[in-house]
């Protein structure tokens, strides 16, 4: 099966590529990529699917190294199908599905679950995150080993810090063997307890239990401090305050193995947001000042954050629909990524194009090791075709099962309008295939 | 002139004008109270729903009287014995006042932001009777209606509120209501229990009371639960009394008309002794009083009446 995409402006951070050019896709890897003028008469047939793609961008198949697919467990929310769906729909090829499920994901045979049902049902390439520890408990390392060696990329309690220093040391440790990034939720479970929003003004002013930026702080000054004691790969996961973002960059001058990602909605909210009660502000970490997301922009610029992830946790409306106190922490966020970076940073000249792709490909693609996120000839055939004029208003219709976004109502600018997976079309012009 | 909005769910939405206005409606409803028949018709044919979902007798049978003698007829749900206890939301409660048609609806919840999940539901007016630790706007007025009544005025009086301000909802509709009509408040508290960055609400914050006691007209005092003491804020609560509690000896120096005030129920001998809150300083249960006016006024005005229709 052939496919060739005309006429695009392909950016391709890894191989250093930003320039109009023709991409041939053939049997789902990329064989050639250059101007119509160097292809020879027989790359392009009759039988060959032709994608124009003027005036649009095409870029490596993006990938999303933190997100929720609630399966097994809690399908009503989410499935990994409905899920690698609205991947798909989001410009997404590429997804990792943290492992606080309902079995966690801390055996072979839980690996072994996502990347059987991912390969049956999924429609984007699905990479299992395993836990750090038993149950996600906090107690016992989970056999780490045995599910790199089933398929894991990465390690997370994500949804949890790992509270005990100590676990946490023995964890960088072990996974150092095997190249695994340890992704840490930073937060201090006490200094945050019972608190849903920013500690500040606003949390005094509308009555709401406030969880202070040391709680994230502190976590992230002692994970890079562990991460020195032991040589481990840590990457930290939602990084929301300025401080954070400055110990990042302290730790990287000195060389640590540290990475970092951020959400979109840590740049396009703040507490502010929060004021009217809507739980779809309701996150954690917690939303934080406009100070904070000046920080995160920079950071972004300069390369402290290494990358974007969507951290899309789907609840159901009659779960949201709640009081503040009550309403569970979370919102989707797969199919608003893009638009907001594109909107909020590129639009914005926070970032160049070239910066947020790389954000978005080969970034996240490094971390986890992953043979992904390049335009390279011989690699699987995972692309994104985006147009950056595309003006749409999010509305309440999502491909994902479930609809907790704040951004409902908003006017944004950059979607994505076709998405391959191996070769094959799995979106075209806002619908999935 | 009436109110602006159809619901009451806090302070920090409401202009002086709107606050001058239920000062004002108040009074002659207080001096309703003194009549041998106690009840006027504007409310008559209403339906005011008491949506309790945290204990209070005070708040409650308040409301209860107000509606009463403006001639409603009131509905009492408290959570323990209704479908609450059997699990239902919020937005299901509401819907079926809804579906009953309640013309008003008083809520008083554990949790900030309850009366605003009622007032984006249904069309009934919604009168935040204290949600969490976010505001009881009634409360502020009837705090102010009380300064207001002996001494004439608010604007540029010292206010301080003493106590646990970290968990009042008196305490921020106090701050709000007191901040708009000119008066200068003072909050006063262990510094664990003071919410971060209150002075951006325009107050200032003191540790010590006996630094401002000569220069206070009004000292309004909070109640002190016993749970705070389990979440070490304070160490215990005779170190509690000992430091903030407000006694003779520490009124001693206070000018001769401070008003001691407190929103109830007190824990005599701890953040007050008893013999202060039985002295002449002490309008504790005029308090009580002027809450049944406030709340008839605004009860009344937010069924429609204006301040005209009030005077006799």
């Amino acid at each position: 099966m052939k496919l060739v995409i005309r006429n695009g402006r392909v950016v391709d951070p890894k191989n250093r590529t930003d320039k109009k050019a023709d991409v041939l896709i053939e049997n789902g890897k990329i064989v050639k990529i250059g101007e119509s003028s160097e292809f020879r008469p027989g790359d392009v047939t009759r039988s060959t699917v032709t994608i124009d793609a003027t005036g649009k961008i095409v870029v490596p198949g993006l990938i999303d190294m933190h997100t929720h697919l609630r399966e097994p467990g809690r399908e009503d929310e989410e499935t990994i199908a409905s899920g690698t769906r609205a991947a798909a729909q989001g410009g997404f090829t590429s997804v990792c599905c943290m492992p606080n499920t309902n079995p966690v994901i801390d055996s072979v045979s839980g690996v072994k679950f996502i990347l059987t049902t991912a390969a049956q049902e999924g429609v984007v390439n699905v990479y299992p995150i395993g836990s750090i520890t038993k149950g996600q408990k906090g107690e016992e390392l989970a056999e780490i080993g045995k599910m790199k060696i089933a398929g894991i990329v990465g390690i997370s309690d994500d949804g949890k810090p790992v509270m005990n220093a100590q676990i946490m040391r023995r964890a960088l440790e072990y996974a150092k063997m095997f190249n695994l990034p340890v992704i840490s939720h930073c937060e201090d479970l006490n200094l945050s307890m019972g608190g849903v929003m920013n500690e500040g003004f606003t949390s005094t002013i509308l009555g709401l239990k406030g969880i202070p930026r040391q709680a994230e702080e502190i976590m992230v000054a002692r994970d890079i401090a562990l991460a020195e004691l032991t040589g481990g790969k840590l990457h930290l996961a939602h990084i929301t305050t300025s401080r954070s973002v400055e110990l990042i960059r302290q730790a990287k001058r000195k060389k640590i193995r540290v990475t970092s990602e951020t959400a979109p909605h840590y740049f396009s909210l703040s507490e502010e947001d929060v004021r009217g009660y809507n739980t779809n502000t309701k996150t954690n970490p917690p939303l934080r000042t406009k100070d904070d997301i000046k920080a995160l922009c920079e950071g972004l610029a300069d390369g402290t954050i290494d990358c974007i992830a969507s951290d899309h946790a789907p609840h159901l409306d009659v779960e949201k629909d709640l009081e503040y106190d009550v309403a569970p922490f979370g919102i989707v966020g797969l199919e608003t990524i893009l638009p907001l970076v594109i909107t909020k940073l590129v639009r914005e000249k926070v970032l160049t194009i070239n910066q947020v792709i790389a954000q978005l490909t080969v970034n996240p693609a490094n971390i986890l090791g992953l043979e992904r996120g390049s335009l390279s000839i011989g690699s699987d055939a995972d692309l994104t075709i985006i147009d950056l004029n595309l003006k749409r208003k999010i509305g309440k219709e999502f491909t994902s099962q479930s609809k907790n976004s704040p951004f409902v109502g908003w006017e944004l600018q950059g979607f994505p309008v076709v998405t391959i997976v191996g070769g094959k079309v799995v979106m075209e012009d806002g619908k999935l295939v | 002139m009436r109110l602006k909005h159809k619901d009451l769910l806090g302070l920090e939405y409401l202009e002086k004008e709107e606050i001058n206005l239920v000062l004002e409606t108040a009074k002659p409803f207080k001096e309703l109270f003194t009549r041998s028949v106690k009840k006027v018709p504007p409310l008559r044919g209403k339906t005011v729903v008491l949506l309790f979902y945290e204990p209070s007798t005070r708040t409650r049978t308040s409301f209860e009287l107000a509606a009463k003698r403006l001639s409603a007829d009131v509905l009492n749900i408290s959570s323990s014995t209704s479908s609450v206890a059997k699990g239902e939301s919020l937005i299901d409660t509401a819907k079926t006042l809804e579906a009953m048609k309640a013309d008003f609806v008083v809520i008083r919840h554990s949790m900030a932001g309850a009366p605003q999940i009622l007032a984006r539901t249904i069309s009934a007016s919604i009168i935040n009777a204290g949600d969490g630790t976010h505001e009881h706007p009634t409360q502020g007025l009837l705090d102010m209606f009380t300064i207001w009544e002996k001494k004439g005025r608010l604007s540029g009086l010292n206010v301080a509120i003493v106590g646990d301000i970290l968990y009042s909802r008196v305490a921020r509709s106090n701050i709000w209501g007191l901040n708009k009509m000119g008066a200068k408040v003072y909050v006063v508290g262990p510094a664990t229990l003071i919410p971060p960055r209150i002075e951006e609400m325009g107050v200032k914050v003191y540790y010590d009371l006996d630094e401002i006691i000569d220069q206070l007209d009004v000292i309004n005092i909070l109640r002190i639960q016993m749970e705070r003491q389990k979440e070490n804020l304070f160490p215990s609560l005779r170190e509690y009394n000992e430091i903030f509690g407000i006694t003779d000896e520490r009124l001693k120096r206070a000018k001769g008309d401070l008003l001691v005030m407190h929103p109830g129920p007190m824990n005599r001998g701890i953040e007050i002794s008893s013999s202060v809150a039985d002295s002449s300083h002490s309008v504790i249960t005029e308090q009580v009083t002027n809450g049944v006016a406030v709340r008839m006024a605004v009860l009344y005005l937010l069924a429609g009446g204006d301040s005209q229709g009030v005077k006799r």
